[in-house]
């Protein structure tokens, strides 16, 4: 029996000092790219000339990117076949009538499975179950650490805040594309504001969004494993999204944010009549900018995951494998051994032991 | 191992990243934590590409030469075919939610362990090589190139997963690492690379119907013996037949149940409890084996193997099929037989005879799980128990990985432990049932000389039974999975010595009143039934 030792650090050959990882490469590189989009942006709000590029070709080149983008993505994906009925099942099956089966964890039918995708989509109820293990020290002296499992919600309270705050943040926006502003769009706003801070409403949306951006940023930097696996196209979106948020922010709360002429620019877009950007700031454009780059980013990205939960085959069949067909579309014959050949190639010993044969060939 | 001899404990594992990024493949194979490759006999029988010797750990893999062409077309057409591995190559955002859900992760801290990054491994290959982004940005867009170091890593690591699937439990998007280990694999195969703990088990499977190699003879050899020693502990004999034609039920177990204990005790249990319920059953010779280790090669293997159970059940004219415990056996059975080789219309829809119990859930795939048979035979009052003559016990349960992850088998187990043992207690809640910690050693992993991984990767359940020992006292750790019985001793005799390991049906057997039998001193072991005893 092998002597088990917390293994040496490193699987590879040591390297010269310092080695290398890349982490903090990996996530300084999509902050200088960021950094200069933003600056790109504020210089373009300089130069007249490019008005059409931001006020025009950007909003409908990212929208059109997105929609396409999001399109191909999904017949990408939906191209392949689910050959297989593969769920995960996380609960007691359906079986015996006096066994309580978990109708969610474990559908049995069409219905409970898409119950089970839209509670996850809705509840993110795979991240709530998070455990993280720990080795706590023995509880006599000298006893040897024992490894124990702790509760460990704050990625589903961060993912959870994260998303549902960002959209309560889109569905504000309603208010700039909508003349009249429909009712649910200031209802929305009361439910989300509760007390005002100077001129504008504060939104405890916005404010949420922020913070959960930086606790997921934080996050990836603070666990060491974490920030090993990471790469830039981790931090990028964090980036970018914090940089949409704080400008959003900014416009918001400044009371020289010009909130017609912005009304009028994105009316102009929703009528497809774009109104141009004038007089409009460096921070508009920078907002504008960020969050056009945003959505073209999407379906070439992980940020593609909103469309893929409902494909996933491991959460979206019901899981009583036995109990309705599942046809694969490739399946096709393969090598086997039939039962006419290990009659053959076992006759003799088979008669030997009296076991009953389809050939009687002595 | 004796009861003084100090016991080993886990230090506690630090987290052990490489000291360069983790896309520089790191290919040096650590003692004891691989396994040895196929040899070429078994792959010329199945008929798999490049059969020769060859070693993982010398530097010569004897490729061929197109193997790269070989392994990124392998990867398109099973992306074409397989939309969970397209799905899976894109949409994974890197949250660590499964980080250290992997027992080999806890057990190794080999950061290559975390079911992300052994994803990782694959998806930079498929973005280095076959995306726009990947091919112009290289590493800052997290891809990387084909090369002979990155494929071996792959080996180095899809041969340390077990397809426990309890990461896609905790993924968001239900992300699995099983299938993405299973497709590498069947990459991997396309160049001949492989182990020998699957492959032979494999080829002999497809010869003579099982992964042991046990011949019809030999087979009715084994059952005599067990007849035999089930006569000698019950005073009843069993009669069990083989391959014969106008049984109701033709009844599949794993093969290791036939020869070594403690598995041996659990076909005892099989034997008692058909015997008792009277269910007009036999065995076959040619499906002598219900366990699949195509599984662990290729999905067109698995088929191959799995094809044996139907034409058999065909050929013999039963009406349903019935298997014994164990693990990936079940997956096959109930997430992909019927797909393979159904449809299953030659059998009928399974009804217990003894109790008239529909099993709607097998309706289709017509396959019973002998724990929902034995469960509701208990539950209907036809099998009078005698939960005294487990007392020498004092049970937890041990969820096999694909009975809970990729069935649901949960409470049917632990019904008939509770009717049966007096003494059952549970481990804790984060390591059982859908959460439960793989044994370390299954999907082909439980070769000698991957003593270090399987002892590493075992520690999670190791520490969960250490944890009722000391709290209960519990000596038996017991499981429906065949590959649980082989290995799992090992485990507890390493980390937990003291505590035994049984199938279920053991202790069925064991706490069965058969009609007709004589007063029973010793259970199926040879124990007697009480402790103190002699």
């Amino acid at each position: 029996m092998p002597d088990i030792k917390p293994p040496a650090h490193g699987q590879d050959s040591p390297v010269s000092f310092p080695a290398w990882r890349g982490e903090g490469a990996k996530a300084l590189f999509p902050l200088v790219a960021v950094a200069a989009l933003v600056l790109i942006a504020w210089a373009g709000a300089g130069l007249p000339r490019l008005e059409p590029l931001f006020g025009i070709i950007l909003p409908y080149g990212a929208l059109l990117a997105f929609l396409f983008g999001m399109s191909w993505r999904v017949l990408s994906w939906t191209r392949s076949p689910v050959p297989f009925n593969i769920t995960t099942t996380c609960g007691q099956q359906y079986s015996l009538p006096w066994i309580r089966s978990s109708r969610i964890e474990n559908p049995h039918t069409r219905w409970g499975a898409a119950g089970r995708v839209v509670l996850e989509m809705l509840l993110f109820r795979s991240l709530l179950r998070n455990v993280r293990h720990e080795w706590v020290e023995g509880d006599r002296e000298g006893a040897a650490p024992k490894l124990v499992f702790k509760s460990s919600p704050g990625l589903w309270l961060g993912a959870l805040v994260f998303h549902y705050s960002l959209l309560l943040v889109l569905l504000h926006h309603a208010r700039f594309f909508l003349d009249p502003v429909s009712g649910w769009v200031t209802g929305l706003e009361k439910l989300d504001a509760f007390f005002q801070l100077g001129s504008a409403a504060f939104y405890v949306s916005g404010v949420t969004l922020i913070l959960a951006l930086l606790y997921l940023l934080v996050r990836r930097w603070w666990l060491p494993w974490l920030r090993y696996l990471s790469l830039p196209a981790d931090y990028f979106p964090l980036y970018l999204l914090l940089g949409v948020a704080l400008t959003g922010g900014m416009m918001h709360y400044s009371t020289r944010a010009n909130v017609p002429a912005a009304k009028d620019f994105c009316l102009g877009l929703a009528r497809l009549r774009p109104a141009g950007l004038s007089g409009l700031g460096p921070l508009f454009y920078v907002h504008l900018t960020l969050a056009c780059l945003l959505l073209a980013y999407v379906p070439f990205s992980k940020l593609a995951h909103m469309v893929s939960l409902p494909l996933s085959p491991t959460r979206n069949l019901p899981g009583a494998g036995r109990m309705t067909r599942h046809v694969n579309p490739w399946n096709a014959p393969v090598k086997t051994h039939p039962y006419a050949e290990y009659e053959n190639e076992y006759r003799d010993k088979m008669r030997a032991a009296g076991i009953p044969l389809e050939k009687e060939i002595p | 191992m004796s009861e003084d001899a100090k016991p080993a404990r886990p230090a506690k594992v630090p987290f052990a990243p490489s000291s360069r990024d983790w896309l520089e493949p790191t290919v040096k194979f650590a003692a004891g934590r691989w396994s040895y490759s196929a040899k070429p006999k078994s792959l010329r029988t199945l008929e798999f590409p490049n059969p020769r010797d060859w070693s993982p750990d010398q530097p010569d893999w004897k490729l061929p030469d197109n193997w790269k062409e070989i392994i990124l077309q392998g990867l398109r057409e099973r992306m074409d075919r397989f939309r969970s591995l397209r799905l899976f190559m894109d949409c994974c955002v890197r949250c660590g939610a499964c980080a250290d859900k992997c027992h080999y992760f806890i057990g190794t801290g080999d950061p290559k362990n975390m079911p992300v990054l052994r994803a990782e491994l694959l998806r930079s290959v498929y973005r280095g090589e076959m995306t726009l982004a990947g091919r112009l940005l290289g590493r800052w867009a997290g891809g990387r190139r084909l090369t002979p170091e990155v494929l071996k890593e792959w080996f180095y690591y899809f041969y340390q997963c077990t397809e426990c699937r309890r990461c896609s439990v905790f993924c968001p998007f239900g992300i699995d690492q099983a299938e993405i280990t299973m497709l590498g694999r069947e990459l991997l195969n396309l160049l001949g690379l492989n182990i020998n703990w699957v492959m032979e088990p494999a080829a002999k499977c497809f010869t003579t119907g099982n992964h042991l190699g046990i011949t019809p003879h030999g087979l009715k050899d084994n059952l005599e013996f067990f007849v035999d020693s089930i006569e000698e502990i019950t005073g009843v004999r069993v009669n069990p037949s083989i391959n014969r034609k106008g049984a109701d039920v033709l009844f599949v177990a794993p093969s290791g149940d036939l020869l070594a204990e403690p598995g041996i005790f659990t076909l005892m249990g099989y034997l008692l409890v058909l015997h008792q319920s009277g269910l007009n059953y036999t065995w076959s010779s040619y499906a002598s084996e219900g366990g699949n280790f195509g599984m662990f090669a290729s999905h067109e293997l698995m088929k191959g193997l799995n094809a044996k159970i139907y034409a058999e059940a065909r050929r013999l004219g039963v009406k349903w099929i019935l298997g014994g415990e164990c693990g990936h056996m079940w997956r096959v059975a109930h997430q992909y037989m019927e797909t393979m080789n159904g449809p299953a219309d030659f059998l009928q829809e399974p009804i217990s005879p003894i109790t008239g119990t529909h099993f709607q859930n097998a309706r289709t795939t017509r396959m019973v799980h002998i724990a929902e048979f034995t469960a509701d035979l208990i539950q209907q009052g036809k099998l009078k128990l005698a939960p005294e003559r487990n007392d020498r016990y004092r049970v937890t349960f041990h969820d096999s990985c694909n009975p809970a992850r990729s069935m649901g088998l949960l409470e049917e187990p632990r019904y008939i432990l509770r009717s049966t043992c007096r003494h059952f207690h549970e481990m804790p809640a984060e390591t059982i049932r859908e959460k439960t910690f793989c044994c370390g050693c299954g999907a082909g992993l439980g070769g000698e000389e991957c003593m270090d991984l399987r002892m590493r990767g075992g520690i999670p359940r190791a520490e969960a039974v250490r944890s009722v020992r000391e709290k209960y006292g519990v000596n038996l750790l017991s499981s429906i999975c065949a590959i649980d019985r082989a290995v799992l001793p090992t485990l507890m005799d390493h980390w937990v010595p003291g505590v035994g390991v049984a199938g279920l049906h053991e202790l069925v057997g064991n706490a069965l009143v058969l009609d007709g039998e004589k007063e029973r001193t010793i259970n199926l072991r040879g124990e007697p039934l009480h402790e103190g005893e002699t």
